[in-house]
């Protein structure tokens, strides 16, 4: 029972590579126009970020003392702030860390909640009864009490430690609804063949129960991101969250919509590119989610 | 005679899709007209169009004239007074039939006084009366019962009480006995006969079985794609067929009255609706194809008395000459080396009540001491209907675990004394294929990964080769391997399914109702594949089935549970051939055969009643509640045997044994 060299080649040459399931889902992802627009904005948002500093006349601790409060011109291609500092390189600096935190801060969260979730329903027992508990207790702890009495310790160079603490908060109530579907994926035929086939428990969650939440899962990391980045702002705007003299979109948000009304540059550059950032998050998450959905394909 | 119903033209379209194109048929009354086809072939969606149930959104055109009534068109309010009246219906599912919430015998009185102005209490007294002509014993009583409290089959008594309340003129039945098992179902057909009798109403029996139609039918349609392709008198079709779709259809069901014969199935699948092919429908299919087959759908051509066959090449149709059989060989003795040997296995259930605060009310013996072995090479057919114990059985095996009580030794390890290591190198060496390929292939992954897991996980690094290789073996291609299960037909899947369950090479594998989902054309395909494979690969076969007629076709040896225990178990010839145990006597004989003249001329040995539950098994032979040598033929003295003692299998002849302590042979198919 051995095909010929020429079968084989013939067989596996007309789908190029070996089909496994990542190739094909990055395969379906690239090839519909939400994922390939959700794709390059976001793309083009990280090198406004991380290039866009290298090619600005100034830099974000530079004040200009020629200019406080100046509209956008050629000088300062997004205007001043109170202060003189520029804004565009203001902006592009909160931008970084923005970018970074709510990414990080929702994948964290959401692939805490997946392994967490689905560990406690797939063991069941005492393994499930031990993490249900710690999810009950960061449930009932108030995070934005918690998250402000820490902020001393979130500062400058400490925004790793942010990021995490803003993950640890979000990822219980995802947990609680994974781990009841993963009770029911478990019963699924096709994880008893699984285990019949003697695969390991742990290999089985992570080939089979996790993939089979992905619409879930995914659907809640592309949340998770806006409500990170929001939560930062909301932190940033009581003066916590990141301190000065760095800056996030919290902090440049918090500032700017005090001025507004009368200098609109001083806010609206900033609330644009959050949105535009949270829209290309959502983009991402519609065309992974189509793809990682074999059915969905098809049915339109 | 007039016909009561007929149908001309029928054309059912969702939108592009044309489900039903054309179809022509009428019955007189007192006739019953078989419809057959595959799923797809458009036959529950003519029924739903008669009686006006399709959802919105189908276009229908056509007529339909019950009596002199035109029924397309006609106002929701004149089909309602119909509905019930002069066509009633019997469906597949009895539940969804019935109202959960009112008694039985309220709904049945419901549904006369819709149609009769009769009191209230007269509808009751008439609904009782119902129950009893249905064969619910103690109808008074039952009446009061809500639908959940019955069974199955008690439940399909009750729709049919229903069904012919008004004195109906015409019965539609949409596979009414495909959710049941053999006994039962033998039972309804039964029931079914009696209350065309009573009432004398023309029957549409829809159904896949070719068997069922056999014995109950006048005259049959065979539909395909939408379209009737051959019509004519029950035994024109299954004697004298001149469409090669039907030759094919007669040709791929196994039969429980002749074993070993070779089916032939038909090539490739139906085609989807969406798509049919030009010309001839069965053309892509059809070994007698010629070029002219594509130029346009061939019409119904009248080929006999009231025979129609739509074929451009009918004359030289001829039924399917069976392969001339080999006179059987002496069958080669059984192999020594044992691969799977269960002994005195048991396993309970705690039966528990409540939702929220559970208790434990009792036990149910799912499993209550069953021996058997499985010898190197060797087909092993576990059957039994719903309820046997035949899936537990299974699922311990699987396990690997240590059973509640006895032994359960694989490849020569005993299952309660093995490491990590030792069940994982087992578990390489035993492999399973699912009932549902649908649902036991992860619907998240490539076909790819679904054959490259067991690979990885016992250690291959690179399956790319192997996983080309299972494809081919199987016979699908190995481009398929980029695709995901659910772009696949039935049987498609249940190839990969096999192909996963002999990635490793395994030396047993376990069927858990391998083909069961399938339709008839496909089935033969994949019993053909998984015969050809045990030859080809040496495997040994644990094959757990409730269709005696697979299990005649590729078992060399049967095991038949009932309630939890073996009552038979053998070499198949001999048990299908001289059945020793009252129970196997029973099922064989329940088992319709695609064969109107001996099926006419069989006698079926009906079996009373329901399976009594598992959790309070009659004491002595678990059979005795239902086995008719009990109730007929032992004298007193000897029924006390029954009562008191279980009875443990005894051979009757050579390799072959029954649990009764009054077994004796009779030929029963
Ligand atoms: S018309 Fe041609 S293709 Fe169709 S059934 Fe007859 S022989 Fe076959
Ligand atoms: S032991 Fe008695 S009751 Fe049981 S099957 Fe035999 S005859 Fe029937």
């Amino acid at each position: 029972m051995t095909l010929s060299e020429e079968q084989l080649a013939e067989g596996f040459g007309a789908v190029s590579k070996v089909p496994s399931r990542t190739r094909v889902v990055a395969r379906r992802f690239f090839a519909s126009t939400q994922g390939r627009i959700g794709f390059a904005v976001l793309a083009l948002m990280f090198l406004l970020a991380f290039a866009g500093p290298l090619i600005s006349p100034w830099s974000y601790t530079d004040k200009d003392f020629t200019a406080f409060m100046q509209p956008p011109s050629t000088r300062h291609w997004f205007g001043t702030l109170q202060t003189g500092s520029d804004v565009f390189a203001v902006t592009l600096r909160g931008m970084q860390k923005s970018l970074v935190v709510g990414l990080l801060a929702a994948l964290i969260s959401t692939a805490l909640a997946a392994v967490v979730g689905s560990f406690g329903g797939y063991f069941l027992g005492w393994t499930d009864r031990t993490l249900s508990w710690v999810t009950d207790l960061l449930l009932v702890l108030p995070a934005f009490l918690v998250l402000a009495i820490l902020s001393p310790v979130f500062g400058p160079g400490q925004w790793a430690l942010f990021v995490v603490m803003l993950a640890l908060f979000l990822w219980m109530v995802t947990s609680k609804i994974v781990r009841g579907m993963a009770i029911s994926v478990k019963q699924r035929e096709f994880v008893q063949a699984a285990r019949y086939m003697g695969v390991p428990p742990v290999r089985i969650i992570f080939r089979h129960v996790i993939p089979n939440l992905s619409s879930l899962l995914i659907v809640d990391a592309t949340l998770n991101v806006s409500t990170a980045i929001l939560t930062e702002t909301s932190l940033s705007y009581f003066g916590f969250g990141i301190q000065p003299p760095d800056v996030s979109f919290g902090t440049l948000i918090a500032d700017g919509s005090k001025t507004a009304v009368y200098a609109p540059w001083t806010f609206w550059f900033v609330a644009g590119l959050l949105v535009v950032t949270v829209l290309a998050v959502n983009l991402i998450g519609d065309a992974l989610r189509d793809a990682f959905d074999p059915s969905s394909g098809r049915r339109r | 005679m007039k016909p009561v119903l007929e149908v001309s033209d029928l054309t059912v379209s969702f939108g592009d899709v044309h489900a039903v194109r054309g179809v022509s048929w009428s019955v007189r009354r007192g006739e019953v007209l078989g419809i057959v086809g595959e799923s797809g072939s458009g036959k529950s969606v003519t029924s739903a169009a008669i009686m006006g149930l399709l959802p919105p959104g189908a276009k229908v055109t056509g007529s339909v004239r019950l009596h002199d009534t035109e029924l397309i068109g006609a106002p929701e309010r004149a089909l309602n007074s119909f509905r019930g009246r002069s066509i009633s219906m019997v469906f597949q599912d009895p539940l969804s039939a019935l109202t959960p919430v009112y008694r039985v015998g309220d709904q049945i009185a419901e549904a006369v006084r819709v149609h009769q102005r009769v009191s209230k209490e007269a509808a009751q007294v008439k609904a009782v009366e119902l129950l009893d002509l249905v064969g619910i014993p103690r109808p008074a009583e039952r009446a009061l019962a809500f639908p959940h409290e019955f069974s199955g089959g008690m439940r399909q008594r009750v729709v049919i009480a229903m069904a012919i309340a008004n004195d109906p003129d015409v019965i539609i039945c949409d596979e009414p006995t495909t959710a049941l098992d053999v006994t039962i179902q033998a039972q309804v057909l039964d029931v079914l006969k009696l209350a065309q009798a009573r009432t004398g109403a023309a029957i549409i029996m829809i159904t896949h079985d070719l068997g069922v139609v056999a014995g109950f039918a006048d005259r049959v349609m065979v539909m395909y794609a939408g379209r009737s392709v051959e019509v004519g008198a029950v035994d024109d079709i299954y004697y004298r067929m001149r469409m090669p779709y039907t030759v094919g259809l007669l040709g791929s069901v196994p039969r429980v009255d002749s074993g070993g014969r070779p089916l032939t199935p038909i090539e490739g699948n139906p085609p989807s609706p969406a798509a049919l092919p030009p010309g001839c429908p069965f053309a892509p299919r059809c070994p007698m194809r010629i070029d002219a087959c594509d130029d346009e759908e061939p019409p119904l051509f009248p080929v006999g008395d009231g025979h129609h066959a739509a074929c451009i090449r009918w004359e030289e149709v001829r039924p399917h000459e069976p392969a001339r059989q080999p006179p059987a060989p002496d069958r080669a003795p059984r192999s020594e080396r044992t691969v799977l040997e269960v002994s005195g296995l048991v396993k309970d259930y705690p039966l528990v009540k409540g939702a929220v605060f559970k208790r434990r009310v009792g036990t149910v013996h799912a499993v209550a001491g069953v021996s058997f072995d499985v010898r190197e090479g060797e087909t092993l057919g576990l059957v039994g209907e719903s309820g046997s114990g035949k899936t537990t059985t299974l699922t311990q095996i699987l396990e690997l675990t240590a059973p509640q009580e006895g032994a359960i030794v694989v490849l020569g390890h005993d299952a309660a004394r093995l490491d990590r290591a030792r069940r994982t190198a087992i578990r390489r060496d035993m492999q399973v294929v699912f009932q549902d390929p649908l649902a036991a292939l992860d619907p998240r992954m490539t076909v790819y990964d679904i054959l490259a897991e067991p690979l990885r996980t016992h250690g291959t690094r690179e399956p790319g080769r192997r996983v080309a290789e299972l494809l081919d073996l199987v016979g699908l291609h190995p481009s398929h391997a980029a695709r995901h299960p659910q772009s696949f037909s039935g049987g498609q899947r249940q190839r990969i399914g096999i192909a996963r369950a002999l990635a490793l090479e395994p030396r047993l594998l376990v069927l858990d109702e391998p083909v069961s989902a399938l339709d008839v054309s496909i089935q033969a395909g994949v019993l053909n594949l998984l015969g050809s494979l045990r030859a080809r690969l040496g495997l040994s076969y644990l094959f757990v089935a409730h269709d005696l007629a697979v299990v005649r076709h590729i078992a060399d040896r049967v095991a038949v549970m009932y309630l939890g225990r073996i009552a038979e178990i053998g070499r198949v010839d001999a048990v299908y051939d001289a059945p020793a145990h009252p129970y196997t006597q029973a099922l064989l004989s329940a088992i319709p055969v695609p064969d109107p003249v001996r099926e006419r001329s069989r006698e079926r040995i009906l079996l009373e009643g329901d399976l009594p539950s598992p959790a309070d098994p009659p004491s002595g032979c678990r059979f005795r509640t239902r086995c008719p040598k009990f109730r007929a033929e032992l004298t007193p003295d000897e029924r006390v045997l029954c009562v008191d003692v279980e009875p443990e299998v005894r051979a009757v002849a050579d390799d072959h044994g029954a649990a009764c302590h009054y077994a004796k042979s009779r030929e029963v198919v």
